[in-house]
Formats: structure tokens, sequence, C-alpha cells
């Protein structure tokens, strides 16, 4: 027994190439699966190829709560990986993690590898950066919510697909004439709570959050019951009532809908191209997210969602060198053209931005920049940087029911976001006890 | 006088339970001595600081309306998922029992949604049901009734009870059909002789025969529907719409791993620990005594 172990040992030992004895490995934990899992996995061969001191070892831990899970976990048993990938959602968890973490701005100045601060897009590096400018996680995925059109839906409905669509008050037109041509769903979304109340804060610059929406402080208290965001809510919740909004689920069930033909006007993230692409047989094109008129008479930026890259603490200073270059490898113009133009996730640099114009795809692919236009457009203010708020996946669950409550005609836009508020207040006065 | 099977010395008898013991005590006594332990605290995710509370978190718990709604939730709930999986299973295995040929055929028709997991279970009823592909869902459309369990609490609640009700009539038939096989034949036979046609024979001695069978199915199907229909419900409505469907564990599930909030989690386990063991005593004391072996 003993000599076949030993036996199976050394025959191994003998298999395994030589070569990675020496190197240096690096943990990577993330949340993709399918058509992106295979780019990320064709990201971490490539960086393996161009290289012999590190190896990066890329799995998959299932979706984003339980990638953030497996890695606390970890954490708790001392087998943390080197990169987590944690979702925009988790990020003040992460923040507030001092001990488990280690920042990004620290671990690039230690490895020595090349890393520009100025290079990543504002809106995007705003999100994980503290308010004294220091980047504390990597921006890997980040997206932004459009409005996607059906152009095949627009015209058997008898409406001309190019209408103006650029305001809620113009979309409420064209659903009436939507539902008057006969179009069953003429709305449907993804994502309410991001696209249709944080997003919605952030494009008409007002706050969804005290405290900078958290930036600023953990005594932060949600302020998403606004005028603004209740006028918004209770137009939704008639054009619900009247069969003009189709509400399909918490998640992006809606894309079903859409990708089917079945629906005309789809408020989705811009990473919902990849899909829409493969899988649509009608002509559709891109928009911009509709603002309101009546608050604003020019749009603030949208914000993003998605996730970034997380160092975490415990390991050596050689790893985390390796940690250091494949960062630096992932920020890479090449590497963020080809991630954005594939997955319609934004370039997370102006560079890479510029060099996807350059090589011809948004002339080849209308529509594609509409998102990093709606991003970049303006500076971003300190209602529309981002989120951070604790415990925010389950006030997102609150919203989520809050919002069923108003699309269901039970409660008012006003109550419903007044019983969101103080129930999310009740989480976040926890979190900030949880963490002082 | 009672005849007693004893043991010389305690060797012997100590190695034998060691076993239950060392499980119980590794998977249970330990474990939900670390929740009672770290209710009384509000942790961070990580581990690295934990702040004491003493009872806070179940104050704060106890306060919350939305908590206290979900014991409302969990009563329905367990309540209808034990009463359409016992009648329905009770139902079936009288006709089998009833059937001379063929119903070895039957039983093992009828066991099969047993060996479906309910998460699997849960994924299939959505399909079944999900308000624009679903088969069901058109049927319904067609005879003109809109179906959305996506807004509609009283139809995801009936979505939700039907999805964990449908394996576990698989189990209570097997269990039903069993103990109908051991009803002695002349006592049926002799009541069939008085005149007794049959349902009235199947309530006054079936019935009264099967109560054992029937009070032993009550306490696992009611802690089934407790605990481990959480499958089915993260699959079919995560909880929603609004809290409709959140049943006490799963709000343990929601608020301890996607919330991160392990003191509130773990308070929420001994609450329920609580709750189940005050059910199993209720049933014990007042429901057994109507039961005859």
């Amino acid at each position: 027994m003993k000599k076949n172990f030993l036996g199976a040992l050394a025959v191994t030992t003998a298999l395994s190439p030589v070569a990675a004895m020496a190197q240096t490995e690096v943990q990577f934990w993330h949340a993709f699966t399918g058509r992106l899992g295979e780019l990320v996995k064709a990201q971490v061969e490539e960086f393996n190829a161009s290289q012999d001191e590190f190896v990066v070892v890329e799995s998959h831990k299932g979706n984003y709560s339980e990638t953030l899970n497996a890695g606390i976990a970890a954490f708790r048993a001392g087998e943390q990986p080197q990169i987590l990938m944690v979702f925009e959602v988790g990020t003040a968890t992460m923040m507030s993690a001092e001990g488990a973490i280690r920042p990004v701005y620290e671990v690039m100045a230690e490895s020595g590898a090349s890393f520009d601060p100025d290079a990543y897009i504002g809106a995007v590096k705003g999100y994980y950066t503290t308010t004294d400018g220091d980047m504390l996680s990597l921006p890997f995925n980040s997206s932004t919510p459009v409005l996607w059109v059906n152009r095949d839906a627009f015209e058997a409905a008898g409406v001309d697909p190019d209408t103006d669509l650029s305001t809620w008050e113009k979309v409420g037109d064209v659903l009436e004439q939507l539902k008057a041509g006969g179009e069953e769903c003429p709305l449907v979304t993804a994502w309410q709570s991001w696209i249709h109340l944080e997003n919605m804060s952030a494009y008409h610059d007002v706050p969804f959050a005290s405290q900078d929406n958290g930036f600023a402080g953990l005594d932060t208290e949600l302020m998403l019951n606004g005028p603004a965001q209740v006028a918004h809510l209770t137009a939704m919740g008639d054009w619900a009532k009247d069969g003009k909004f189709i509400y399909t689920g918490r998640r992006n069930e809606g894309g079903a809908n859409f990708r089917s033909g079945e629906c005309a006007l789809f408020t989705e993230s811009s990473a919902g191209y990849a899909g829409i692409k493969a899988e649509a047989e009608f002509d559709f094109d891109v928009r911009p997210l509709p603002y309101w008129e009546a608050v604003t008479s020019e749009p603030q930026n949208t914000i993003i969602g998605g996730a970034s890259l997380w160092v975490m603490e415990g390991h050596d200073p050689e790893e985390y060198k390796g940690v250091g270059e494949f960062l630096s490898f992932l920020s890479s113009s090449d590497v963020q053209s080809a991630w954005h133009q594939n997955t319609g996730y934004l370039p997370i640099t102006a560079e890479a931005g510029d060099a996807t114009r350059a090589a011809g795809f948004y002339d080849e692919n209308p529509g594609t920049d509409i998102a990093v236009i709606q991003m970049t457009a303006k500076e971003p203010t300190a209602n529309s940087k981002g989120l951070r708020l604790g415990s925010f996946d389950q006030i997102r669950g609150i919203i989520d029911e809050e919002l069923e409550a108003v699309w269901a005609g039970e409660k008012t836009a006003q109550e419903a976001m007044d019983s969101a508020k103080e129930r999310g207040d009740a989480l976040l006065r926890r979190f900030e006890s949880a963490n002082q | 006088m009672e005849k007693r099977v004893t043991f010389r010395g305690w060797l012997l008898p100590l190695a034998l339970i060691a076993p239950q013991v060392i499980i119980s005590a590794v998977f249970f006594f330990y474990p939900a001595g670390q929740a009672v332990w770290q209710s009384l605290f509000i942790p961070d995710p990580f581990g690295l600081s934990s702040q004491f509370v003493g009872l806070g978190n179940f104050e704060f718990l106890l306060s919350d309306k939305y908590y206290r709604a979900s014991f409302v939730t969990t009563a329905v709930f367990s309540t209808l998922v034990t009463l359409c999986s016992m009648i329905p299973a009770l139902f079936l295995a009288v006709i089998a029992d009833r059937l001379i040929k063929g119903s070895g055929v039957y039983r093992t028709l009828l066991i099969w949604p047993y060996a479906v997991a309910p998460a699997v279970a849960g994924v299939l009823w959505l399909f079944m049901f999900n308000t624009r592909v679903g088969v069901v869902a058109w049927y319904l459309s067609q005879l003109g009734y809109d179906w959305n369990h996506v807004l509609n609490d009283t139809e995801a609640m009936g979505l939700v009870v039907v999805a964990s009700a449908w394996g576990r009539i698989s189990y209570n038939f097997l269990f039903f059909f069993a103990a109908l096989q051991s009803v002695p034949r002349s006592v049926i036979e002799a009541a069939a002789i008085d005149g007794a046609h049959f349902w009235r024979r199947f309530f006054t001695i079936v019935l009264p025969l099967l109560s054992p069978t029937a009070f032993f199915l009550l306490v696992v199907n009611v802690v089934y529907a407790f605990f481990e229909t959480f499958g089915v419900i993260h699959t079919i409505t995560g909880g929603g719409p609004q809290q409709a469907t959140t049943i006490l564990v799963y709000k343990v599930f929601s608020d301890g791993f996607v919330g991160q909030d392990l003191g509130s989690s773990s308070a929420q386990s001994v609450i329920l620990l609580i709750v189940v063991g005050l059910l199993t005593v209720i049933q014990f004391k007042y429901v057994e005594k109507r039961v005859h072996y």
C-alpha cells in the first residue's frame, strides 16, 4: 500500500512540468461561468504564458454572493486566495474589513508593477477609491444601464423606431402608442433597484443616501424617498397598472422576454450586449438611459454595476508581487479593449476606450459606445460617484420587496420608499455598530 | 414484572452508545451551542472583531414587524404543506390498497417523485408555471386566467406549497400503504358482514388503526416544512413577492449568507430551535393522547 502510494507520488511528480516547481502561485477566485468564464480563463492563460515567474490559478466559486461567501469563509479558516472577485454591492463590506484586505494601491506600490491610477476612467475608479483618492480594489467588470430597443416590435405596433427616446416623458408617450398598436409587453426591466433607483438617483444628481451616498462615513441614511425617485416610481407604477410595464422578477429574468422578441423596450446593463447580439432574431439598437426633463435639463452620469478584484491579506511578499503583475496585465490596453468588445462591459481605462474607437469597433457595432459616453460625459458629483452602503445586498432585497408592492398596486411609491428607508436604515445602523 | 436486559459493567454499554453520542455532539450540540453563543454578539463578517450585545439581536428581531410576519407565513406554509402532502397520500394509499392486481406498478410510480431533490422539484414546477413560457400558465391564460406568481402573493404561496408537498406525497404514501397492509383483515371483514360500507369501515376502523403512522408523519412533515423546503423556495420565489414566502429558515439563510449578519442569523436559529422544540412537545403531549397504538 505504502509502496504504491510512493510510486504514484513519484509518477505524478515526474509528470508535472518541472518549471511549475519554481513558480509562485497566485489564486484568483471569480464568479464567472459560460462565455465570461471562458474569457477569464483565456486572460489568465495569456498572462501565464507571457512570463514564467508566476502562475495564476483561476477558480469559479459560484455566483457573486457565493463567491464573496467562499472568500469570507476561507479567510476565517486561513485559506484565503490572493485575489477575490467581489461584486459592487459588497464593496462596503470589504472596505470595512481592515486586516482582511490589502488595498490595491499598496500592493501595486510594493510590487513595483506599472500602475497609474489616473489611467482609469473616473466614474469606474471612483466606486472603488477612498475619498482621499486611494484605489482599494481593481475595477474588473463594470457596466452601466442603457435602453435596448426592439425595432421590429416598434414597426409592428406602427411606431417609428427612430423616434426620440431620450426622456421618460417621451418614453411614456411611446409606451402609450405601443400599447395602442397592440404590443403586449411595451417595457420590461432587469435589476430594478440598480436601474430605477440607484442609477436613476445618480443620473438626476439627487442623493440615494446621506454622507455622499455612504462614501463619507458609516453614519449614512437612505434618501431614496425623495421627490425625484418617488415621481419616477409613481410613473412606473402607473405603467405597470396599465400593462405598459411588465414586471418579470428581481434579477435579469426580463432578458429572456426581450431576447425572444416579446418586448419592445428593455432597461438593462450594457453587458447584456453579448446575449442580445447572440440570441435576438430582430433588429435592435441601444439608446442612452432616459431621464426626466421635469427634474433636470441635462442628465449627470450613470453609475456602474459589476465587480472588482480585492487582494486579501496574509500572503508572502513574493505572491503579492505576482498579484501586482497580474493586475497590471489586466489593466493593459489590449486586454481591456478585447474584454470591452467581447462582453459589452466598460473599458476600465480611457486608453482602452480610445483603442477600441480607433480600431473602428464602434462604427461596425453602432451603439456599443453609448454606455461609455453616458458614464464619462460629465465629471461625477458626490451623488453620482457610486454607492457605499453596508448590508447593501440585503437592502436591495428590501427595495425589491417594496417595489413589488408598488407594481402590484398595494402601496403608493411614497409609502413604499418611506418603508424601504425605515427598514434599510435599521440595517445600516447594525452595520455601523458591527464595524466601529 | 417487566423483563429487562442488563449489562454487567459500564464499558460495553458506553461503547455501544458512543457513536450516537459522538455524532450528536459533533453535528448537533456543538453547532447549536455555537449558534447560542454567537447570537449574543454582532460580529463582522470576517471574524476580525465582534461586539457583545447580550440579547440585543433578539430585541432587534422581535421588534421587526417583518420578522414577526414571517412566523405567520411559516405557520400557514407548514400547515398547508403538511395537509397537502398527507391527505392525498392517504387517499392514494387507500386506493392502491384496494387494487388486487397491479398495485406494485402504481406503488413504484407513486414513489418516484421522492427521488427528486427539493431544489430540482422547485425548478420543475417553476418551469411549468413560468409566467411567460410555462405550460400550465399558458393553459390558464387560454382559460382567461392571468397567472402571475411573481407579483401575486397567494399564487406564489400556492406554488411553493404544491412544489414542496409533491415529492413528500410519495414518502407519506409509502408509510400509509405499509400501515394499511397491517390492518387485520378479519376486523374489516366482520364489519363488512355487519353491513358497514367501505367509507364507514374506513373512518371507524382503518383510520384509528392508522393513527400511530399518521402521528409520526405529522411530526416528520412539520419538521420537513420548517427546514427542508429551503431549496424549493430559493429556486421558485426567493422569498417574494414582497415577503409572501419568506419562512423563518429562509430568513436565516438570507440574513446570514446574503447579508453576512451572523449575529442576527444565529439568533434566528436559536428562535427556530425553540419553536420546533415547543411544537414537538405540544404534539407529543396533546396529539399523541389521541393516538392508539
